[in-house]
C-alpha cells in the first residue's frame, strides 16, 4: 500500500486556508473565482467540544479546511510529571472523558510493564468487563450526538436513557458516575458490591433490544440514509497514511483491532468478532459501531459467566494500598500505607508503551521512568488526535453540511485531542 | 519476562531474525530490548532513510512521535518514534538523540502525513525544530506563547 506522498495532500494549517482563498480572489473573473473563508466553532454545538475549523468554501462546496485545536489544552502530560505514579490515575480519567476506565487501563498497563507486575485473573476480567461497558457508554454518546447533529433529536434522549443505567453501574462499582478511577496500577480499586453482576446482566439482557430500537429509528430512515451514504469517503491507503485507527480504519476495510491483534488484559480468552466494512463512508462507520456494541455485549456475557475467584489486586504490598481492615489491625500494612501515600513507590528506570483499543481507536500510553516515584514522562497517543488529521481528506469537495456528519462519524473528544 | 538486553551487538544476537532490526542494521547506532519492546537508536541525519527502511519491512503505520527532555544531561532531547506493522502485529520504537543547543532534525511529514500534528506538537511543547515540515506552527499553545512547556526547565506551575 502506497501512502499519499504529494505534499499538497498534507493537511493545511489555518493560515494556508486563508492565504489560498486570498490568492484565488485575484483571478480575472472575480465572481467565478471567489471563495469564502468561514469560521466554525469553537462554540459550535456540532463540533463536540471546542474544535475550531477554518473552512474555505466555494458556494456550498468545501475547498479546504483546517482544524484549530488547543482550546482545551490543560497540560495533563506536564502535570503527570509532578505527581506520584498512583496520583496520575485520576488525571487519565479526564483525557477521553467518555471512557475513563479505558484510559485507566492503558496507563495501568504501561506502569505494570515497567514494574513487571503480574495481575490476577479476576482483576483482568473485571478490566475487560468495564472496558466493554465503557465502550458501549462511549458509543451511546457518539450515537446520540451524531444523530442530533444530523437532526434526529429523539435518538439522543433514548441513548442517554441507556447511558444513565450504565452510569449507575459505574457509580455502584467505583463511587463515581463519570471520573471513576476504578482501574488502578496493579488491579482494580474495589471489590464489586453484592448484586452488581445481576444488575449488569439485567442491563445486558435488555440492551440488544434497545440497539434494535435505535436501528429501527435510523437505519430505514430516508433522511438518515441520504445524509450518511457516500459521505466522508477515505481510501484505505489514505487512512493508513494519515494514522487513522478505530472504527474509521475498520470501515475502510483494514481489519485491525488491538484487542485481537495484540491482546491485553486476557482479551485473547474471549470470543468476539471485529466488524469490518469496505465502504468507508459515514454510513459504514455508523453500521460498524452499532455492531461493535453488540459484540461488546457478547464479551460482557462471557466475562460474567466465567468470572474467576481470587484477589482483585496484585500481590505487591509496597505498591498497592492495603485494605482498610488490614491497615487498622496490622503494623506492617500501616507502614506500607503510610509510605505509599507520603512517598509513593519507586518504579525501575526504563520506558514502556501500552496499547489498548478505546472506543475511538487505538490508544497508547508511553511512560518513561528515571527510577523515582514520579513518572519522568507520560505521553498519550489518542486515536482522536490522529483521526482528526483525516478530516480534511474526508470533507474536501463535499458540501458544507456534510462536514457536520463527518465530524460526528470520526467521533472525537476534544479532551483527548488537546490533553 | 526476558531480561533486558542492551547494545546493538547483544540485541542482534538475542533477536537474530527480527525484521525491524534487520531493516535498520545499517542505521542502528544503539539498540535495546527491554520489557518485550525493541528500541533502536539512529543518527538524526538517517531518520528519513530509517523510516523508509522500516516501511519496506512492513512497518507501514506511523503511530506517533514524542519527546523526552533529559535536561540537564546531554544529549538533551530524546525523540521517540513509534511504528506499527499490521502484518507482524507489533511495534518498534526508533529513537533520535539531539543536543540542547542544536535541536533540529528532518521532518517525516512529507513522506508520512500522519506525522504532521505530532511533529507540530513536539515543536510546540519541546521547541525541537523539524526542518522540511510544511506547516511548523504551534498547535496546543497560543501563537504568541513564550517558552516550551514540556521542557524540564519550564516550571510545572508556569511563570507567574
Amino acid at each position: 500500500m502506497s501512502p499519499i506522498a504529494a505534499p499538497d495532500q498534507i493537511n493545511p494549517g489555518i493560515e494556508d486556508v486563508i492565504a489560498d482563498s486570498e490568492r484565488r480572489h485575484h483571478g480575472n473573473d472575480p465572481i467565478a473565482d471567489q471563495t469564502m473563508v468561514i469560521n466554525m466553532g469553537p462554540q459550535h454545538p456540532s463540533t463536540h467540544g471546542v474544535l475550531r475549523l477554518v473552512l474555505e468554501i466555494d458556494g456550498e462546496t468545501v475547498v479546504s479546511l483546517a482544524p484549530d485545536i488547543g482550546y482545551l489544552h490543560t497540560g495533563i502530560e506536564k502535570t503527570c510529571e509532578a505527581k506520584f505514579y498512583q496520583q496520575v490515575v485520576p488525571l487519565t480519567d479526564r483525557i477521553d472523558y467518555l471512557a475513563p476506565m479505558i484510559n485507566n487501563t492503558a496507563y495501568a498497563l504501561a506502569v505494570e510493564k515497567l514494574l513487571q507486575l503480574d495481575i490476577p485473573d479476576k482483576a483482568q476480567w473485571l478490566r475487560v468487563l468495564f472496558n466493554e461497558l465503557m465502550r458501549i457508554n462511549s458509543h451511546l454518546v457518539w450515537l446520540g450526538t451524531h444523530a442530533m447533529d444530523i437532526g434526529a433529536l429523539t435518538v439522543f434522549l433514548y441513548c442517554f436513557r441507556e447511558r444513565e443505567k450504565l452510569l449507575r453501574i459505574f457509580e455502584a462499582v467505583s463511587g463515581q458516575r463519570m471520573m471513576t478511577s476504578y482501574i488502578r496500577i496493579g488491579g482494580v480499586s474495589l471489590e464489586p458490591p453484592i448484586g452488581l453482576f445481576e444488575s449488569i446482566r439485567d442491563f445486558l439482557n435488555e440492551f440488544p433490544s434497545k440497539i434494535d430500537e435505535y436501528e429501527s429509528l435510523l437505519t430505514g430512515n430516508p433522511i438518515w440514509i441520504n445524509r450518511l451514504k457516500g459521505v466522508g469517503y477515505i481510501s484505505p491507503e489514505d487512512a493508513i497514511a494519515l494514522g487513522v485507527t478505530g472504527p474509521p480504519l475498520r470501515a475502510a476495510g483494514i481489519d485491525f483491532d488491538v484487542r485481537k491483534a495484540m491482546p491485553y488484559s486476557s482479551y485473547e480468552k474471549f470470543q468476539f468478532n471485529v466488524p469490518v466494512s469496505t465502504e468507508s463512508d459515514v454510513w459504514a462507520r455508523y453500521v460498524l459501531r452499532m455492531q461493535e456494541m453488540r459484540e461488546s455485549v457478547k464479551i460482557c456475557h462471557q466475562v460474567l459467566d466465567g468470572m474467576p475467584e481470587g484477589r482483585i489486586v496484585a500481590d505487591a504490598p509496597k505498591i498497592i494500598l492495603p485494605d482498610r481492615e488490614q491497615m487498622k489491625t496490622q503494623m506492617e500494612s500501616l507502614i506500607h500505607h503510610f509510605k505509599i501515600v507520603t512517598e509513593g513507590f519507586a518504579v525501575p528506570a526504563g520506558e514502556a508503551t501500552s496499547s489498548v483499543e478505546a472506543g475511538h481507536g487505538m490508544m497508547n500510553y508511553y511512560v518513561v521512568s528515571d527510577g523515582t516515584a514520579k513518572p519522568y514522562r507520560v505521553h498519550m497517543r489518542n486515536a482522536d488526535f490522529a483521526n482528526l488529521q483525516a478530516l480534511e481528506t474526508m470533507c474536501k469537495g463535499r458540501l458544507l453540511a456534510d462536514v457536520v456528519a463527518v465530524i460526528g462519524s470520526i467521533d472525537i473528544v476534544l479532551g483527548a485531542i488537546d490533553r | 519476562m526476558d531480561p533486558a538486553v542492551f547494545g546493538t551487538q547483544a540485541v542482534s544476537e538475542a533477536l537474530p531474525d527480527d525484521p525491524a532490526l534487520k531493516a535498520l542494521q545499517d542505521f542502528a547506532t544503539d539498540a535495546k530490548y527491554d520489557r518485550g519492546e525493541l528500541t533502536i537508536t539512529v543518527a538524526r541525519e538517517n531518520i528519513i532513510s530509517a523510516a523508509e527502511a522500516l516501511r519496506q519491512a512492513s512497518f507501514i503505520f506511523f503511530e506517533d512521535v514524542t519527546g523526552v527532555d533529559w535536561y540537564p544531561s546531554e544529549p538533551r532531547f530524546q525523540i521517540s518514534y513509534s511504528f506499527l506493522s499490521f502484518a507482524l502485529k507489533r511495534r518498534v520504537r526508533v529513537v533520535v538523540r539531539l543536543s540542547g543547543d542544536d535541536a533540529v532534525l528532518d521532518s517525516l511529514t512529507p513522506n508520512w502525513p500522519a506525522a504532521n500534528f505530532y511533529e507540530r506538537e513536539v515543536f510546540d511543547l519541546f521547541g525541537v525544530h523539524f526542518s522540511g515540515h510544511p506547516n511548523l506552527r504551534r498547535i496546543m499553545m497560543p501563537e504568541d506563547w513564550q517558552g516550551h512547556p514540556l521542557r524540564k526547565d519550564y516550571p510545572v506551575e508556569g511563570y507567574r
